[in-house]
């Protein structure tokens, strides 16, 4: 077996390819499914039905979502740069962290002060966060994806060791839990009474404006020319070094927005279980949207959509809701392996 | 010169056929790499595969050892049909390749080398008394110089071809292929190569010799076959053709070197004194180098690659700083040195790689005109990029220097290397640069891409730019400078006016031997 180059295929072509890596990832997740004793066609309609079958599975795909489309955007805008950011989980929980530093009651400010305040502050933390890996890597050529993947856990051991410490909740009978954000710095609800919050309307405006920077913009030409070929960019006089600070700072300040939102506008507090990896699932979600900030929203909301719905499916199929985990990784094997196919040709001897 | 030496010509000592290819025909999508094309190869005997960039010569030696497979036709090797796609096979049948680039294991001996994969895997040791027994008959027979027990990290180009050819001839090819051989050579080692070439036909081996270079061709095949865009163009009998012949064969029309005029020589607009730089991996460093180019003529800086000249063109470019000594631009000593600097003060660049540093493959031929410019106000403002002006831009481009290019938004690495060579050229020419960089510009082009960069380059010396003109191909130095240095071990030798220094006195310049004066 062999590769060979073939020429860019047409955009029709290009976008059936993730198409094709789900089908695949449904095709091998039928044979976990029958391994569990359960018929595939069953278990994948449960799948659909608890996603978007009712107002209630769709909102909670939306809302389960929203976290995915600020992580899936970090890892994007940073992969594009050839900035390998495994760190977009650490982000969101300093994201959270400031959240709930600033949002607890220490600024007695309106929302329209606080939340801005709140969300500037969170993406600082982040961009600062993945500065210093950044600078690492263009300063001493240190590996960012060593240094970022390790942060992951440096950063939540710091947080258990805020949330058993300085930001315990008193009141919280002893859970490592913070305390609740006050009213003024939680984001409202779309729909009242409902889980679905402003969170969702920010990971959207975030991914428009992404996309115009990947488009339009000078930084957005720089990134892409240093991720395509960095010796070329730097020798046409494009300031490599300086174009992946921006990219860091970039990165991580959407990240945190992550962290921001879930605590601001659904969990109301800080807990360790705030991301059940989030900050992974970002990489797929970006690897499916072939790193097109508009094509995250939509992997976004179908890698949610499958997590929303393997619950689901868990409590009336008896299916394990892991299947979900197990297809998320296999999309983003299949896909990493379709965008391969986009560019190569197999040839079977 | 490497005319001089030649392999005796006339009819192969028997006519016995070893090789067969019958209607080959590759496509890439819509481009036809290779149309219905038959030749056969007889024992003893050197074809020359003659054509341009991108005529099919690369594309139809990868189906015949099997990297590619045709879509139709079939090759026979010593009557035997061999399996396409299968290099293993065509190694089995005695087809050997000696590949531009090279595929040598830097950190291992020449013998590992040579030996490696001769031997199944699951053997455990190394037959090492044998292998150098082996090799050393064959480096005697055929005069290929080379100790068994040197890391190949530390020989020289000419050396390290030599081991690929003893990697073929110790897995017995009969018929050896190689490609572009000379692009690497100095004439010395040309000579050499032409000699062992010869020894090998005369042991009965076939020869499939790649190349552009007319008159190699002349000197080393028995008969020359011409292809041109994926067609064989035309077979000729060496001893019956010449060169004009095989030339308008290759292009489809007469060419001609260009007129040059007499300079108009200004003042010096670009200064070195006395410049050193750090040491950077293995490459040569500049210790002291001092070096003037003056407005309105060309220097031409002759020398076999690896003797300085990357470490003085990236100087130049702006990717290295000196670490002592000056550098002056139109009068003014240059401060913070970067490529962006080197744009700034007038300097335009075209890079001796085109692939790696000239372009960037996967961006449009758009994106990649305005990457020394994008940050100007003429295509950029308050941080967004003008797109229409860029594509604007392209398509000037495209127009003025005569690009095939199926649209601004094509992606660059779909164009030949002659287009994307006119697309830097374009680039780097169009803000009309007091100072021109044109680092090994012709490298690996055809003849008509090559007279286009040549006419290009006199053009601007004739509008008054100081061209620094780096190549190792002595034929196009001689005809483009108007002054010679030649560097080697990192010094320049003493300039000398066009038609002052006869080839063989260059020659050994670029050898190393003669004098060499630091102050040029």
């Amino acid at each position: 077996m062999r590769l060979e180059p073939k020429p860019a295929p047409s955009l029709a072509v290009t976008l059936l390819y993730p198409v094709g890596a789900i089908i695949v990832t449904f095709l091998i997740a039928s044979l976990l499914v029958l391994a569990a004793g359960a018929s595939p066609f069953s278990v994948f309609y449960l799948v659909a039905k608890g996603a978007a079958g009712s107002q209630f599975a769709l909102l909670e795909t939306l809302t389960r979502a929203t976290p995915l489309i600020f992580t899936g955007l970090a890892v994007a805008v940073a992969f594009r740069a050839k900035l390998w950011n495994i760190g977009a989980e650490a982000q969101l929980y300093i994201g959270g962290v400031v959240t709930v530093v600033l949002g607890t009651g220490a600024l007695p400010l309106p929302s329209y002060l606080l939340i801005p305040i709140i969300m500037i502050a969170a993406m600082a933390a982040g961009a600062l966060l993945l500065l210093g890996p950044a600078i690492l890597k263009t300063r001493f050529g240190v590996d960012e994806v060593v240094t970022t993947l390790l942060l992951n856990f440096i950063v939540l051991l710091f947080v258990s060791m805020l949330l058993e410490g300085v930001l315990k909740d008193p009141t919280g009978l002893g859970w490592p839990q913070s305390s609740k954000v006050i009213a003024e710095a939680q984001l409202p609800r779309i729909i009242q009474g409902k889980r679905l919050h402003y969170g969702f309307v920010i990971a959207i405006v975030s991914a428009v404006i992404c996309w115009v920077i990947m488009k339009k913009t000078v930084l957005g030409y720089e990134m892409r020319a240093v991720g395509n070929n960095k010796e070329a960019a730097n020798f046409a006089g494009i300031p490599v070094n300086r174009v992946l600070i921006k990219t860091a700072i970039l990165s991580g300040g959407i990240a945190a927005l992550a962290g921001f939102s879930e605590v601001s506008g659904l969990k109301g507090n800080l807990t360790l279980d705030l991301s059940p990896g989030y900050g992974y699932s970002g990489i797929v979600v970006a690897m499916l949207a072939m790193l097109n900030p508009l094509g995250v929203i939509a992997s976004a909301i179908f890698v949610a959509g499958i997590f929303v719905g393997a619950d689901a499916m868990s409590r009336t199929a008896g299916v394990p809701s892991y299947i979900a985990q197990v297809m998320v990784a296999t999309a983003l094997l299949t896909m990493v392996t379709a965008i391969l196919l986009t560019r190569y040709r197999v040839r079977w001897k | 010169m490497a005319a001089s030496i030649g392999v005796e010509q006339g009819a192969p000592a028997q006519a016995d056929i070893v090789l067969r290819l019958d209607g080959i025909t590759k496509r890439f999508g819509p481009l036809v790499a290779n149309n219905a094309i038959s030749f056969t190869l007889r024992r003893g005997e050197v074809i020359a595969l003659l054509g341009e960039n991108g005529a099919g010569k690369t594309t139809l030696m990868n189906i015949l050892f099997g990297h590619y497979v045709a879509d139709e036709g079939t090759v026979e090797a010593f009557g035997k049909p061999l399996p396409p796609g299968d290099p293993r096979a065509a190694l089995d049948a005695g087809i050997g390749m000696v590949h531009q680039h090279f595929t040598l294991a830097e950190n291992m001996t020449v013998l590992e080398n040579i030996a490696l994969g001769t031997q199944s895997p699951w053997s455990l040791r190394l037959d090492r008394a044998a292998a150098r027994r082996r090799i050393e008959k064959l480096s005697a027979d055929f005069g290929l110089t080379v100790h068994p027990d040197a890391t190949v990290a530390t020989l020289s180009v000419g050396e390290r071809q030599r081991v690929e050819i003893l990697k073929a001839l110790y897995r017995d090819a009969r018929i050896l292929i190689l490609d572009e051989p000379t692009a690497v050579l100095t004439p010395a080692e040309t000579d050499a190569l032409f000699r062992t070439l010869k020894l090998l036909v005369a042991q009965g081996l076939s020869i499939i010799f790649i190349s552009h270079k007319l008159n190699e061709v002349m000197a080393v095949s028995d008969c020359v076959l011409v292809l041109r865009s994926g067609t064989l163009a035309g077979e000729r009998t060496t001893a019956t053709t010449n060169r004009a012949e095989l030339a308008a064969l290759m292009v489809g029309q007469e060419v001609s070197s260009p007129p040059v005029s007499a300079p108009r020589t200004g003042p010096v607009v670009f200064e070195l004194k006395n410049v050193s730089t750090a040491r950077q991996g293995t490459t040569t460093r500049l210790d002291g180098l001092s070096l003037a180019l003056r407005a309105g003529e060309i220097t031409g800086l002759a020398g076999v690659s690896g003797n300085g000249q990357s470490a003085l063109a990236s100087l130049i470019s702006g990717t290295l700083q000196p670490a002592s000594g000056e550098m002056v631009i139109g009068g003014s000593a240059a401060g913070n040195w970067s490529p962006r600097a080197a744009l700034a003060s007038g300097i335009g660049r075209i890079p001796e790689d085109r692939h790696a540093v000239g372009t960037i493959g996967d961006m449009s031929i758009t994106e990649n005109v305005i990457s020394e410019r994008y940050a100007t106000p003429r295509f950029s403002r308050h941080g967004f990029l003008d797109w229409k002006a860029a594509r604007a831009f392209a398509e000037e481009i495209i127009r003025d220097y005569d690009v095939k290019a199926p649209s601004p938004e094509a992606r660059i690495r779909l164009l030949s290397g002659g287009n994307m060579q006119k697309l830097i050229l374009g680039r780097a020419l169009d803000s009309e640069p007091a100072v021109i960089l044109a680092n090994q510009p012709t490298r690996g082009l055809d003849v008509g891409a090559v007279a286009f960069v040549h006419r290009r380059l006199l053009e601007a010396r004739d509008r008054g730019a100081a061209i620094l003109l780096i190549s190792e191909d002595l034929e196009e130095i001689l005809a483009l400078s108007d002054r010679i240095l030649v560097m080697s071990k990192g010094q320049l030798s003493s300039p000398s006016k066009r038609g002052e220094r006869s080839i063989r006195e260059l020659g050994e310049l670029m050898a190393g031997h003669g004098e060499v004066n630091d102050a040029a």
